[in-house]
């Protein structure tokens, strides 16, 4: 368990993710069984047992030290688990003793010796009698442990672990084990064990359960492969390449088909039956492009599964039969709870551009120009409103695409969710990852505008010694005159040569300081201007602007630009007025 | 007669009227007795200084010659009377040369321990024990949550990430008198035998302590080497350093923090590091209890820290206690930095 514990550690301070990846292979390598495998489900979040609740901890607590010092303690941590987990007696479990140590009085009077052994550590035995407290102990106790000896048996672990090891026990009784990594991160974190692809595991995970012996077993040369069992697997999407207007003269029109490119979230709708053959029960799962399994998030859209088969599709929100921009589909991704409400205020749709099986049949090998007849035919069987084709977007020349591209809506799009176009090979297989060719995006040109940098924040990791993340604004009318409101933060877009310039900048025009934070110079003479481009801009009542960017990047730095010459909010305001009415993008 | 007829604090720090001196004094006095050489209880324009030869040295590193008018080296154990006080110094546990200075006058004895750890460090004296009547403790941490784990688990949780990140460069941030060199001398214990580099600041008291005869091994200075050079070494540097463009000139820079302070998240991310080490210059809450426990004392002061709880807890043990109300300590080095801004300059 402290093991574990000190792994959990290691990740919550960890920012990069090759690094975290390192950390849990380690873990993985240098652990046995079936210890790793349960530290898999809790990674993976697979693990089903009921939860404790907070009071439950905070009352064992309360039995245990003074109330004085545990209220300040709690206010000075400010986290009840992490306060448990470091004022937890070890020595003297009886209430109100814990804290000090009795040795001391026997030392009193005896000059000039070291207490020194009054704070070394003892070791603390584990309640099992042997050894280290393990997560695998832990885990198979809580799942058959009942109510009322909870609080017993967890104080006796309390008191087998360190610090590191209580606070995760703790987060992990209550289910608060929040660890920044992704089940999909944890999984090619094995999948490292032997090289393998992350992919693999996935697709036989759905076979899988804790404490997976056997995908060890395999990983290390053990065993063969364990079977895939998953009657819905997640198929590693194809990707385009974006393209530049130059790129245009170098491809044939006529090799080509294109269709919107929408803007909600890509996914993979998949149903297929449980046993393999037709009699079993369907199962249906929706997965985001990176594989994670979201369908618990739209229960309204699973539903509409009914047909074996596997859609390549972009997740919208429909309402009245027009599809909705990004900024409400965000406000349904937001929040936590799927309530009918919110199934009704936010009705998902499914958006389908390919199909990649058609029942037991894998289609990925078919040319495009026939899988697209073959998703044509499979929608039209499923005949749910919930799901539709992506029209096709037809054109006997580059020009014409340009023209389309340009005014989605007069070429017959219906709404303000459309990001571009794609372009696919009529002959092109559907290939994983991002080949170049077959596919390109032609997104269309992002909003720009010309902002002042305003404030730099320190950034982490490798980046903690420069102002990586900026803060920019665009003047409006203050009661003073002109004034600058902040309207976003942008922390790439630039080169690595770029951030060492604006990091010089900010070192040497500090204004103000508020630790990480320094306030840099911006005055209508003075200051550094950003050409910030974005995608997307909605209201909000958050911001100071009122309005909020979405996927706002640095550019361009406009050293020759004097910040009097930025842009002013007004601008922004006509922009947001022209995205509510479905107009018009890029200005 | 009460112990303030021997010390009575004032805003400028305890002084001793009887014996015309002044302990660890954050403005400067005609005579001061001086602790450890931290920046904050070890000042700059005192007009005689007594202290151990250590912090004297230490002083004078940092400080320049003139860093007062005249200057006294005393032995740990050694008797020295000052008008109408004898006053000892005893091994405070905490940094070189580091003492608890006790002041005894008619049979009465009170104890100004400045900083101390009673936990074993391979560079300084081991804390003494020494019984008295009124017990002047600090409390940088004196909160129940603060109970520092045992340094050497630490030192190899970062020889663990030295090995599994082998190409990246590990820097500690560590402060510049005590903790630095108490990091690379476990780090030695420990097995690493490879050179450890030296931040510019770092480099007159680390040698200082190896002239001493502590073992710190091989060190070098990074001023000097190139990138690739320092893949998979350790350097030290004061923790303010880890924010500066000074760590660009490292491969893949991993940040580790040797403090107390890490122990408790929320100040751990504070700093932004990715590898916390919870390793004190400072006794931690059980510490703190057992020692006032054992010095027999019947009356605790409690100096720089979180006195709220310490005091309480004294209540709670039937100790006469209060808090001491200085202005001044704690704030550089001392306290492993509670206050350090972590913004260079
Ligand atoms: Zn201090
Ligand atoms: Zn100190």
């Amino acid at each position: 368990m402290n093991r574990f514990a000190e792994l959990l550690d290691r990740l919550a301070y960890e920012p990069g993710r090759n690094n975290k990846l390192r950390l849990m292979t380690d873990y993985f390598r240098l652990t046995s069984d079936p210890e790793r495998g349960w530290a898999l489900a809790a990674l993976t979040g697979s693990l089903t047992f009921t939860h404790a609740k907070a009071g439950l901890i905070r009352s064992l607590i309360a039995e245990r030290t003074d109330p004085v010092l545990f209220e300040l303690s709690y206010d000075y941590v400010g986290d009840l688990s992490e306060t448990v987990a470091l004022m937890w007696p070890t020595h003297f479990p009886s209430p109100l003793v814990g804290e000090g140590r009795e040795g001391g009085s026997e030392d009193r009077g005896k000059a000039s010796t070291n207490v020194r052994h009054l704070t070394t550590p003892t070791p603390n035995p584990s309640p099992q009698g042997g050894g280290e407290l393990s997560l695998t102990t832990v885990i198979e106790t809580l799942t058959t442990l009942g109510k009322a000896q909870l609080p017993q048996q967890l104080a006796r672990w309390l008191d087998a672990l360190d610090e590191t090891g209580r606070w995760a026990l703790i987060k992990l009784v209550t289910g608060g084990l929040r660890i920044g990594v992704s089940a999909r991160l944890a999984k090619a974190a094995v999948a490292a064990l032997a090289d393998e692809d992350a992919q693999e595991i996935e697709l036989i995970w759905p076979g899988l359960a804790p404490p997976y012996r056997e995908l060890f077993a395999w990983l290390e040369g053990r065993t063969k492969k364990p079977a895939s069992a998953d009657p819905a697997p997640f198929r590693p999407p194809m990707l385009a390449h974006a393209l530049d207007d130059a790129d245009l003269q170098n491809l044939n029109a006529s090799e080509f088909m294109a269709e919107w490119k929408w803007d909600g979230i890509r996914v993979q709708a998949v149903a297929g039956h449980h046993d393999n053959k037709h009699g079993g029960h369907l199962i249906g799962r929706l997965y985001s492009r990176t594989g994670e399994d979201i369908s618990k998030s739209f229960p309204d859209l699973l539903d509409a599964l009914r047909l074996p088969g596997a859609i390549d599709g972009e997740l919208l929100i429909m309402r009245d039969r027009r599809v909705q921009s990004f900024n409400v589909l965000q406000q349904r991704l937001n929040r936590k709870t799927v309530t009918p409400k919110l199934l009704a205020e936010f009705p998902a749709h499914l958006r389908a551009y390919d199909l990649l099986a058609n029942g037991d049949e894998d289609l990925r090998g078919v040319p495009f120009a026939e899988r697209r007849a073959r998703l044509e035919d499979f929608v039209a069987r499923l005949g749910d409103q919930r799901v539709d084709l992506s029209p096709m977007v037809g054109f006997a020349s580059w020009d014409a695409l340009t023209a389309a591209r340009k005014d989605p809506v007069a070429a017959g799009a219906d709404a303000a969710a459309v990001e571009g176009v794609m372009l696919k090979r009529r002959d092109a297989p559907y290939l994983p990852g991002r080949p170049k060719g077959p596919w390109w995006k032609w997104k269309r040109d992002p909003f720009i505008i010309d902002a002042v940098l305003m404030y730099a924040q320190r950034g982490h990791g490798k980046r903690s010694s420069f102002y990586s993340d900026y803060t920019f604004g665009v003047w409006k009318n203050g009661e003073a005159g002109d004034e600058l409101v902040p309207v976003g933060k942008a922390y790439f877009g630039f080169t690595d040569e770029e951030l060492l310039q604006i990091d010089r900048f900010v070192r040497r025009n500090t204004t103000e300081r508020f630790g990480p934070v320094r306030e840099v110079v911006h005055d209508a003479d003075q200051g550094l201007v950003l050409e910030v481009a974005f995608e997307g801009l909605q209201r909000s009542t958050r911001h100071k602007s009122g309005l909020a960017m979405r996927f706002p990047r640095i550019n361009r730095l406009r050293w020759d630009k004097p910040p009097g010459e930025a842009d002013r909010l007004e601008r922004l305001e006509t922009m947001i007025a022209r995205i509510e009415q479905g107009q018009e993008r890029a200005p | 007669m009460r112990p303030e007829d021997i010390l009575v604090p004032t805003p400028a720090g305890v002084c001793c009227k009887r014996g015309g001196f002044h302990i660890d004094p954050t403005r400067p006095v005609e005579r001061a007795l001086i602790t450890h050489a931290h920046s904050d209880h070890a000042r700059t324009g005192h007009g005689a200084v007594l202290a151990t030869q250590e912090t004297l040295d230490l002083m004078r590193l940092r400080y320049g010659e003139n860093f007062a008018g005249s200057t006294q080296a005393v032995r740990y154990g050694e008797s020295i009377t000052l008008d109408g006080a004898t006053v000892t110094f005893h091994p405070a546990g905490h940094v070189l040369g580091s003492a608890q200075i006790a002041v005894m006058a008619n049979g009465l004895r009170v104890v100004a321990s400045g900083d101390y750890k009673n936990v074993g460090d391979p560079t300084c004296a081991p804390f003494e024990l020494v019984p008295c009547d009124v017990f002047i403790t600090e409390a940088t941490f004196g909160l129940p949550v603060f109970r520092h784990s045992d340094a050497d688990a630490e030192i190899a949780k970062l020889l663990h990430s030295v090995a599994l990140f082998a190409e990246r460069a590990h820097l500690i941030g560590a402060y510049s008198l005590g903790k630095a060199q108490r990091v690379i001398a476990l780090l030695r214990q420990a097995g690493y035998h490879a050179p450890v580099y030296l931040h510019g600041a770092m480099e007159s008291i680390t040698y200082y302590y190896a002239n001493r005869g502590i073992a710190l091994g091989e060190l070098r200075p990074v001023r000097g080497t190139t990138k690739p050079e320092l893949a998979g070494t350790v350097t030290l540097c004061p923790p303010s350093a880890l924010k500066e463009v000074w760590t660009r000139r490292f491969p893949e820079p991993l940040t580790a923090f040797a403090s107390g302070w890490m122990r408790v998240r929320a100040r751990a991310r504070q700093y932004g590091v990715e590898l916390p080490l919870v390793i004190s210059d400072h006794a931690d809450w059980n510490g703190l209890t057992a020692t006032i426990a054992a010095t027999g004392a019947g009356e605790i002061w409690v100096t720089h820290g979180q006195e709220d709880a310490l005091v309480h807890w004294c209540g709670t043990r039937g100790l006469k206690a209060r808090p001491l109300d200085i202005v001044g300590y704690g704030d550089e080095e001392d306290g492993d930095g509670a206050n350090d801004g972590g913004e260079e300059q």
